[in-house]
């Protein structure tokens, strides 16, 4: 995000860390969608020798990165929610 | 087993539950309690789970048991848009409250510039692209009712071809008849959108809470009751037919963009997530817990699908298997339970997406072909609100009939994922034009029309007409030889690439030219001012959300909008409406003034009820048309031109306060180095007074009290003292004269004369003053300048660079040259001597008072060359100590005679 003009240069550490955590937000989807592209890279049953990955493994996988997901979403969201309302209304 | 009877009689207690439900909270919300929970972020998630349908309830865990894991790519891709809410939903609620958008035909046409043409495409658009998911969920519970209904011998759904246990047309339409009568009841009660319904988002909440919990349930009881624990569902999972990965990358990664534009796009997801947001934060708290909700309601569908493949005969529904697997293993009250939550899912997601859909019908198109019908009758009185209503309810009644008739018209044949993807593919068509118009300024109406126009017939050439079958709507030539026999418009291998499988296919051909006949069309089109306006309005939507400022209505009659609003409105709430705006007018009563202002803001309110296309066109009917002016224009970037200006202001005023403190500083350093120099000046003073004081007591008093003195005696000691006052004299007579000039006190007396006469009486008057002798190496010639200055002063400031030449110059033979040089305007006189020179560390103290160079001795006050360099700066010259000279050497720099620069020396003025 560029600096709207006029805005400080450097912050304070408690905005400072509340930007952060902001790019954490903002980056979070695109790690989410990085580690559910994985699969596309997993052997596929007819394409020769390789080994297809077993279902369970695919499902624990899947899940677990959602899950992950989900927490950090709401770690985020529990850091990050009062300060977002209160720059909203400034 | 349970019969058909009882299900529906208990179909028929929960539905009452749900409109009791739906009661108390209007009536909760009506007497403005219960908010903590209608308004909760809670309900808000709950709500957005109308994502989850009949097609998720019952035809999830078909598609796993058909294709393995790709069914989750239909939750990651929402999870992701959910995930990434600061991205995109945060500015699309954020534009739904500031513009008070009612739906997504309302959002897209009211950012290319209210255009009813985009409003009325859109609309169709997504009434094509949500039949046939309507007719899904009228397909899915008709399934699941048949399923109960079947004898006992076929209970797990096998129906082979068999003719069906019940009347699937009948129960169909008696499903559609009650599904109509709940919205018509609780969708249109009230007619403004952005008041939210609270009934429906109740309802709609308690049945989030019952399908997950019926699919938890049966996933329970399948992984711990039928499988017996994680472990050995994980080991029965890898020995099924789906124990492998063997999704197609290109479907997984297609399907999951796929539901990410769909979760965006659905008209019934937009009217959750954005219409019916009450606070952005909610958005946030639903950014973690929405994805939860959907990671629950995906959890089970693998244990389910596979546990059913194995127990289950072959040939089973596996879209029923949530049902049939339950009952298979007499658990009928579980079933019963699972059938309620499947008849949710269906249910809420038939509700809510009707009653988006018949807004934007009766927004859109109803409305806007009345208004055109009756051109005047927007003017006279009566209300109008009836009409809006009635064709809401009209819309309502003519989408679930349009489902149905698709549903019978399919034959209610496909497996519910193929429908389901079918309808994501129709509404993602919405997404280049709705990214477009949020993110890039320079998107226009005409783009979207091209955009949206070329999108969608593709998908119906490639994803909706080959649903129906070979031979149905496209000929089996068709699709095998291509459109007109062309090879290249093959349905399902467009432009020759063949190979693909028919879904990737056609979304990646519909979208990719969908995006590329927007942007193309965009660049080559030329928005109008509207359009530019709001093009403005919606990109930059943090930075100003302040409404556009669209009307001049000085032609507009109060009394009309009056009357116009209240046949919206109602009479009470455009009363009130214009109370509230007369009082921000400070108007103590009568009618508020028809201000730009105030005829936005009605609009807006209008907007609410009609959508922003049609309040437009109405307000634009009683105000005359007028709309956008460039000063409308130039007022977006004023606001932002205004806050630079504003703060380059303020920089410029820091930077003011910094020189100010600067200079502030200098002074007060000065003050105190002049407190310091007054506080040595008077030490010196009282020093330089009290030597010749002391001599001139000392011999008074010898003179008063030693008796025997010889007159030789006397005559020295009265001397001494006599020279002694001459000394003090001179000492009070500089001081005098140093501080008249230091106080700016002196009067110069300018006279007329030449340069070499002054420097005459300077030589002779300092060499009478003073035994000791020097010589004195002059060059008459050059001598010979015109001065016009106080010349008893400058003769003064020569006398005693002389004088200081014949005291301080140590030569054997003491030697002064003077020399003088012009150039321009200005004389240097130079005075240098063969002495030694001044010492580097005493130069710049030589012109302050009281300075004395050390080690020369002198009887001098040190007073001498500061009154040189006072009298010469009176006279607007310089002197300065050589510091290149061989001896000590001073220049004193002065202005040549500039005629007429002091006029009342004109020798012609002064004879006037």
């Amino acid at each position: 995000m560029t600096n709207r003009p006029g805005s400080p240069l450097f912050l304070e550490r408690r905005s400072y860390r509340f930007r952060r955590m902001m790019d954490a937000v903002r980056l979070l989807p695109l790690l989410m969608l990085a580690f559910w592209m994985v699969p596309l890279l997993w052997p596929v049953q007819d394409s020769g020798d390789a080994v297809a990955v077993p279902m369970s493994h695919a499902v624990r996988y899947i899940f677990g990165v959602w899950l992950g997901g989900i927490v950090l979403g709401c770690l985020l969201w529990r850091r990050t929610a009062r300060q977002i309302v209160q720059e909203a209304q400034n | 087993m349970v019969s058909l009877n009882q299900l529906i009689a208990v179909c028929l207690l929960y539905v009452v539950g749900l409109f009791m439900v739906a009661f108390a909270a209007e009536r909760a919300a009506i007497r403005g309690r219960g908010d903590w929970l209608l308004r909760s972020p809670l309900v808000y998630t709950l709500s957005l789970s109308i994502y989850c349908t009949g097609w998720t309830f019952y035809g999830a865990v078909g598609y796993a048991a058909r294709s393995g894991l790709e069914y989750v790519t239909i939750y990651l891709g929402p999870s992701l848009v959910m995930i990434g809410w600061w991205w995109l939903l945060r500015r699309l609620v954020r534009i739904g409250r500031s513009h008070r958008v009612t739906s997504v035909a309302d959002l897209i046409s009211s950012r290319y510039g209210k255009s009813n043409l985009l409003a009325i495409l859109v609309t169709v658009m997504a009434v094509i692209g949500v039949t046939p998911y309507i007719a899904l969920q009228l397909q899915s519970v008709t399934l699941s009712l048949s399923i109960f209904a079947a004898p006992t011998g076929v209970a797990n759904g096998v129906l082979d071809g068999q003719a069906d246990p019940i009347n699937t047309a009948q129960a169909a339409f008696w499903i559609a008849i009650g599904l109509a009568l709940f919205t018509v009841l609780f969708g249109t009660r009230n007619l403004n959108v952005n008041e939210r319904h609270h009934g429906v988002v109740i309802a709609i909440a308690v049945e989030a809470v019952v399908k997950l919990l019926a699919l938890i349930a049966v996933g329970v009881f399948v992984v711990w009751g039928l499988a017996g624990g994680v472990t050995e569902a994980m080991t029965r999972i890898d020995q099924s037919a789906i124990g492998t990965w063997q999704v197609d990358g290109g479907r997984w990664a297609a399907l999951t963009f796929l539901a990410a534009a769909a979760f965006v796009c659905l008209p019934r997801m937009f009217q959750v997530m954005v219409v019916e947001n009450d606070e952005e934060r909610h958005l946030q708290t639903a950014s973690w817990a929405f994805p939860l909700y959907l990671m629950m309601m995906s959890l089970f569908v693998v244990p389910i699908a596979v546990v059913g493949l194995d127990l289950l005969p072959a040939g089973s529904n596996p879209d029923l298997f949530v049902l049939s697997l339950p009952l298979s293993q007499g658990h009928n009250n579980l079933a019963m339970f699972a059938f309620l939550g499947g008849f949710s899912s269906a249910t809420s997601m038939v509700i809510v997406a009707t009653l988006a859909l018949s807004t934007m019908v009766s927004n859109h198109i109803v409305m806007p072909i009345w208004l055109a019908l009756g051109q005047t009758s927007v003017q006279q009185s009566g209300d109008v609100r009836h009409v809006v209503i009635l064709s809401r309810r009209v819309s309502i009644l003519f989408i679930i009939s349009l489902g149905y008739f698709y549903y019978r018209a399919s034959g209610g044949s496909g497996t519910l994922a193929a429908i389901g993807t079918i309808s994501f593919g129709g509404v993602a068509q919405f997404l280049p034009v709705l990214l477009g118009g949020i993110f890039w300024r320079g998107a226009t109406r005409m783009g979207a029309l091209w955009g949206l126009g070329t999108g969608f017939g593709l998908w119906v050439f490639t994803m909706l007409l080959p649903s129906f079958g070979p031979g149905a709507a496209l000929s089996a030539a068709t699709l095998e030889q291509g459109l007109f026999g062309l090879g290249w418009l093959r349905p399902q291998a467009l432009f020759g690439v063949g190979g693909l499988d028919p879904t990737v296919h056609a979304v990646v051909w519909s979208l990719s030219l969908n995006t590329l006949a927007f942007i193309i069309g965009s660049l080559f089109s030329f928005p109008s001012p509207v359009e530019r306006l709001q093009g403005a309005q919606f990109v930059n939507i943090f930075d100003h959300s302040s409404p556009a400022r669209g009307w001049t209505a000085s032609v507009a009659a109060s009394e009309d909008l009056m009357i116009m609003a209240q046949r919206i409105l109602g009479a009470a709430e455009a009363q009130a409406f214009f109370r509230a705006q007369a009082q921000l007018q400070e108007k103590s009563e009568g009618l508020p003034e028809p201000t730009p202002a105030f005829v936005q803001a009605l609009e807006r309110e209008l907007a609410a009820s009609v959508g922003a296309a049609t309040a437009h066109a109405m307000v634009s009917q009683l105000v005359g048309g007028a709309s956008v002016s460039v000063q409308d224009l130039l007022a977006v970037a004023d606001e932002s031109a205004q806050m630079l200006e504003y703060s380059s202001q303020l920089e410029v005023k820091s930077r003011e306060l910094s020189d100010t403190a600067a200079k502030l500083r200098r002074a007060n350093d000065k003050l105190t180095q002049l407190s310091h120099q007054k506080d040595s000046f008077l030490s010196q003073v009282s020093h330089e007074l009290r030597t010749p004081m002391t001599s001139i007591r000392s011999f008074s008093e010898i003179l008063r009290d030693a008796e025997a003195l010889s007159p030789q005696e006397k005559t020295r000691y009265a001397s001494i003292i006599h020279s002694e006052t001459i000394r003090l004299t001179r000492l009070l007579d500089d001081l005098l004269d140093l501080s008249v000039l230091e106080n700016g006190e002196v009067t110069l007396n300018q006279q007329r004369g030449s340069l070499r006469d002054v420097l005459d009486i300077a030589v002779t008057t300092g060499r009478a003053a003073n035994t000791r002798d020097i010589a004195i190496d002059r060059d008459r010639d050059s001598e010979d300048i015109p001065l016009e200055t106080d010349l008893d002063r400058l003769s003064q400031v020569f006398i005693n660079l002389i004088t200081n030449a014949q005291k301080y110059c140590v030569s054997d033979a003491p030697c002064l040259s003077v020399r003088v040089h012009t150039s321009g305007n200005v004389v240097a006189v130079d005075f240098i001597d063969n002495g030694a020179g001044i010492d580097a560390d005493a130069r710049d103290l030589i012109f302050e008072k009281f300075t004395r160079v050390a080690g020369q001795g002198g009887e001098g006050a040190g007073l001498g060359l500061a009154i040189c360099r006072e009298i010469i700066t009176r006279l607007r010259g310089d002197i300065a100590y050589l510091s290149d000279s061989p001896g000590t050497g001073f220049r004193v720099t002065l202005p040549t005679t500039q005629p007429g620069k002091f006029p009342e020396l004109n020798p012609f003025a002064a004879s006037a």
